[in-house]
C-alpha cells in the first residue's frame, strides 16, 4: 500500500508483532474500547490475541454476528464514535451484510473485522471461504482485503479515516488467516488525508449568499432537517439559525431528537407517517430549505408533485445527493454544522407568526382526527401510541428510543416527545426488522449513564431475540419494551388499506415472551389492562438493570395520518 | 429527456476491484455499458477508466457523481461527444484466398484509411483505427467476402480540455478537504 504521509525524516520505532496483535494495537491507537463480536476458526489468531487484552478492549459476544453489527450501529449513533465489529470468514462475514448495508444507507462509522482463510487458499472454495469483498462491495463505504500483516496498520488507519469522516459509513477489512499470525516490525500512524478521498469539501461563498437572500426575502420559509445535524454535531448551530429566522422548522424520522419537540418553532416530523403540518406545507412554502437530509422517497412521496412552488436550498455534506431527487435552486455543497454556522451570518432575523399559525391550525386538525383517536382510544385494549406517549411523559422525553421496525417505530417516532439530543436510535433507510434488540445493546454500552429504552414489535423481536443473552450476559441495563399485537403490523395495515383485507400471512402465534425473558434471567412483566399500565411502566424503569415490559395492544390499530407509497405529500390521509 | 451515447471518464488509483465498484453503479440503475477501457495514464499510478453509455445525461450526472464518491476515485467526468477527442480500433480477419482472388479489396481497404496488420496460415488481419461508425463502415465493406472473425476495442478518449491529469492530482494532495475546518465569511 502507498505511503499515506511522506516524513523521511522521521524515526518510526517498530515493534515485532504478530499481525493479530497488530490488529488490536491499532483498535487501541484509534480510541477504540469496546468491539461487538463473534469467533470462528478464520479470526481465532485475533481472538487469542485478545485474551491478553481483556483490560484494554472490551469485547462483547453476541450470539449472532447480525446482533454483533446492529450492537455497533447502536454504539456507534448513540456515543458517535466508530463502531467495530469482528466475524470469521464465510457465514460469519456474510451475516454482517444485513447491518453493513444498513449503516451506509442510514450514513454510520463502522468498521468490521472478518477473519479470511489463508492467502493461498483464496479463490478455492476452501471451508469458509466467501468472497466477502466483492459482497460487501456495494454496501460498503470502502472495502480492502489484507494479505500480508504488513499491511494492516495502513489498511486499518484508513479504515478509521474513511468511516468516520465526511459522511460516515460501514467499512470493511477482510484479513487472511496467515496475515493475522505471521510476525513484522509493527508501527502505526493514523491516516490524515487520502488523496482520491475528499471528505469535506469546501464551503463556497455564492451560494451561502444566494441562500441567505432567498431566506430573508421568504414569506413562507419551511425548513426540515435530517440526519446530518446530529451527524456534524449542529445541534446548537440549527437551534440559533432557527431562532434567529423564526422558520417553522420540521425534521425527518432519522433527524428526531436533534431539535427539541417542545421547542415553540418546531412543527412535527415529516414523511410517510409524519404530522400533517410538515407534510401539506411542504407544498406551500416559498422556500425550502433542507439541511442533512437527502430526499428519501419516504419523506417526499411523488417527487413530481413535491415542493415545486418552492425555491429548494439544499445543505448537504455529499456531492452525489445534490440534485439526486430533488432539483435545488442553491445548493450548499459542505457540513451542516460548518454551513449553519456561515449563514447564520448572513440572515436577518425574522419571525413569521401567520405562517407558523398556519402549521398549527394544521396540527388542531391533525389532533382532532387523527391524535386523540391514538392516545385517547375508547378501545379495548391499549393503543401503541398511546404506550408511547404515556412512555413519553414518564421520561419527560430525556431517554435513548431505539426501535426495531414497523408500526411501533411510527408510533414511537409520532409520540415520544424528544427534548434531548442524540436520543433517537432507528434503522431508516433500510427498514431493517431485528435492530432494536441489539442496536439498543450497544447504545447502553456507548451511553451506560443514559436511560436507554428499546420499542421493539412482537415480529422484530424474534428476528434477534437471541441477543437477550447478551443482555444477561454482560448485565446490560436495557429496557425492553415489546408492544405485542400478534400480529406483523405495518404489513397488515397496508393489506388492510391496499390488498382487500387479505391478511396473507402477517397473523403470528406468538411463545411466551415473559417466560424467555426469564429464561434470560431478565426480568419480565405482561400488561393488558390500561388501569395497570402506570405501575408497570414505574416498576419496569425502576432499578438499573434490564427489564422486560410486554404491553398487549389493539389487533389493528392503524398509523396515520399517512401518505400513501408514491402519492404526493399534500394528499396525506388522515384517517 | 432524451437518451444519448456519453462518455464518462474516470481517473482512479491502480487498485484491484475497482472495475467491480465502477460498474455495479451502473447496473444499479440497468445502464448497459457500451464499452469499456482501462489504461494507465501519463502519472504513475493512476489509471484512466474510458466507458461509453447510453441513457439521459441526468442519470449519467448522477451516476458520475456516485463513481467520484468510491474512496480510491480521483476524478470522474462526463462528455458528450464534442468535448472529447476518442477512437476505437477494429480488427477484421479473412480468408487470405478469398482477399488474393478479389483485386478490389486492397483498394477498399486503402480507401477505408485500414491497414493490412499480418498474413500468416492462409489469413490476413486487417486493422482499422476510427469512430464506431466507421469501423462498422468498413465491417459493412468487407460484408460481401465472408469475414472469419471481427473484434473491436472499447473507446479510449482524452478531454479537450486544458486540464493536465499531473495538475488536477496534485490539487487533490494539496486540497484542504481533508479535515473539517470551520470558516468564516
Amino acid at each position: 500500500m502507498e505511503v499515506l504521509v511522506k516524513n523521511p525524516e522521521k524515526k518510526i520505532q517498530t515493534e515485532r508483532l504478530t499481525g493479530s496483535e497488530a490488529i488490536l494495537k491499532c483498535l487501541i491507537s484509534e480510541g477504540v474500547e469496546t468491539i461487538f463480536g463473534y469467533p470462528g476458526g478464520a479470526i481465532m489468531p485475533v481472538y487469542d490475541a485478545l485474551y491478553d487484552y481483556e483490560d484494554k478492549l472490551r469485547h462483547i459476544l453476541a450470539r449472532h454476528e447480525q446482533g454483533a453489527i446492529h450492537a455497533a450501529q447502536g454504539f456507534a449513533r448513540c456515543s458517535g464514535k466508530v463502531g467495530v465489529c469482528f466475524a470469521t470468514s464465510g457465514p460469519g462475514a456474510t451475516n454482517l451484510i444485513t447491518g453493513i448495508t444498513d449503516a451506509q444507507i442510514d450514513s454510520t462509522p463502522i468498521v468490521c473485522i472478518t477473519g479470511q482463510v489463508t492467502s493461498h487458499l483464496l479463490g478455492s472454495d476452501a471451508f469458509q471461504e466467501t468472497d466477502i469483498i466483492g459482497i460487501s462491495m456495494p454496501v460498503t463505504k470502502w472495502n480492502f482485503q489484507v494479505t500480508r500483516p504488513e499491511e494492516i496498520p495502513m489498511a486499518l488507519a484508513k479504515a478509521f479515516y474513511i468511516a468516520q469522516s465526511g459522511r460516515p459509513g460501514p467499512v470493511l477489512i477482510d484479513i487472511t488467516k496467515d496475515a493475522q499470525q505471521q510476525s513484522f516490525d509493527f508501527a502505526y500512524e493514523p491516516c490524515e488525508r487520502i488523496r482520491s478521498y475528499q471528505p469535506y469539501p469546501e464551503l463556497k461563498e455564492k451560494p451561502l449568499r444566494m441562500a441567505a437572500e432567498l431566506i430573508n426575502q421568504a414569506k413562507k420559509p419551511y425548513l426540515l432537517f435530517g440526519q446530518g445535524v446530529a451527524l456534524s454535531g449542529a445541534e446548537k448551530e440549527l437551534e440559533a439559525f432557527i431562532e434567529k429566522t423564526g422558520i417553522p422548522t420540521a425534521s425527518t424520522l432519522l433527524g428526531l431528537s436533534s431539535f427539541s419537540t417542545k421547542h415553540p418553532l418546531y412543527v412535527g416530523y415529516t414523511g410517510m407517517h409524519g404530522n400533517y403540518g410538515p407534510n401539506v406545507k411542504t407544498n406551500e412554502c416559498d422556500v425550502f430549505i433542507a439541511i442533512g437530509m437527502r430526499f428519501d422517497d419516504r419523506v417526499t412521496g411523488d417527487v413530481a408533485t413535491y415542493a415545486k412552488q418552492a425555491k429548494v436550498i439544499h445543505i448537504e455534506l455529499d456531492p452525489a445527493e445534490i440534485n439526486k431527487n430533488i432539483q435545488t435552486e442553491v445548493a450548499i455543497n459542505g457540513d451542516a454544522k460548518q454551513a449553519l454556522k456561515a449563514l447564520l451570518q448572513l440572515v436577518n432575523e425574522n419571525s413569521h407568526s401567520e405562517w407558523l399559525q398556519e402549521f398549527h391550525a394544521c396540527a388542531e386538525i391533525e389532533m382532532e382526527k387523527a391524535i386523540k383517536k391514538s392516545i385517547q382510544p375508547n378501545t379495548e385494549l391499549m393503543t401503541m401510541a398511546e404506550v408511547v406517549r404515556k412512555l413519553s411523559d414518564k421520561t419527560q422525553g430525556k431517554s435513548v428510543i431505539v426501535t426495531d421496525v414497523g408500526q411501533h417505530q411510527m408510533m414511537a417516532g409520532r409520540y415520544y416527545q424528544f427534548d434531548q439530543i442524540k436520543s433517537h436510535i432507528t434503522s431508516g433507510g433500510l427498514g431493517t426488522m431485528g435492530f432494536g434488540l441489539p442496536a439498543a445493546i450497544g447504545a447502553k454500552l456507548g451511553e451506560p449513564n443514559r436511560e436507554v429504552i428499546a420499542i421493539i414489535g412482537d415480529g422484530g423481536f424474534q428476528m434477534t431475540i437471541q441477543e437477550l443473552g447478551v443482555i444477561m450476559q454482560y448485565q446490560i441495563g436495557v429496557k425492553i419494551l415489546i408492544l405485542n399485537n400478534n400480529f406483523l403490523g405495518m404489513v397488515r395495515q397496508w393489506q388492510q388499506l391496499f390488498f382487500d383485507k387479505r391478511y396473507s400471512f402477517t397473523e403470528l402465534d406468538n411463545p411466551d415472551f415473559i417466560k424467555i425473558a426469564e429464561g434470560y434471567r431478565i426480568p419480565a412483566q405482561r400488561v393488558e389492562a390500561r388501569a395497570d399500565l402506570e405501575a408497570a411502566l414505574d416498576q419496569w424503569l425502576n432499578g438499573n438493570g434490564s427489564s422486560l415490559l410486554e404491553v398487549v395492544v389493539e389487533k389493528e390499530e392503524n398509523v396515520f395520518p399517512m401518505v400513501p407509497s408514491g402519492s404526493c405529500v399534500s394528499k396525506i390521509r388522515l384517517e | 429527456m432524451e437518451e444519448k451515447e456519453y462518455t464518462i471518464s474516470v481517473l482512479t488509483e491502480d487498485k484491484p476491484g475497482l472495475l467491480n465498484k465502477l460498474t455495479i453503479i451502473m447496473s444499479r440503475r440497468k445502464i448497459n455499458i457500451n464499452s469499456l477501457n482501462v489504461s494507465t495514464t501519463e502519472v504513475d499510478g493512476v489509471s484512466r477508466y474510458s466507458i461509453v453509455a447510453t441513457a439521459t445525461k441526468q442519470d449519467l450526472e448522477k451516476v458520475v457523481k456516485q463513481i467520484r464518491k468510491l474512496v480510491d476515485v480521483l476524478g470522474s467526468f462526463l462528455y458528450d461527444e464534442n468535448e472529447i477527442y476518442y477512437q476505437e480500433i477494429a480488427l477484421y480477419k479473412l480468408s487470405l484466398e478469398v482477399f488474393q482472388r478479389n483485386g478490389l479489396l486492397e483498394k477498399l481497404i486503402r480507401h477505408h484509411g485500414a491497414k493490412i496488420m499480418a498474413i500468416e496460415d492462409n489469413q490476413i488481419v486487417i486493422e482499422k483505427t476510427g469512430t464506431k461508425q466507421e469501423t462498422h463502415e468498413l465491417y459493412e465493406a468487407l460484408g460481401p467476402y465472408d469475414i472469419l472473425e471481427f473484434a473491436r476495442s472499447g473507446r479510449v478518449a482524452i478531454s479537450k480540455s486544458n486540464r493536465r491529469t499531473e495538475a488536477f492530482i496534485r490539487e487533490l494532495e494539496t486540497s484542504q478537504s481533508n479535515t473539517l475546518s470551520i470558516k468564516e465569511f
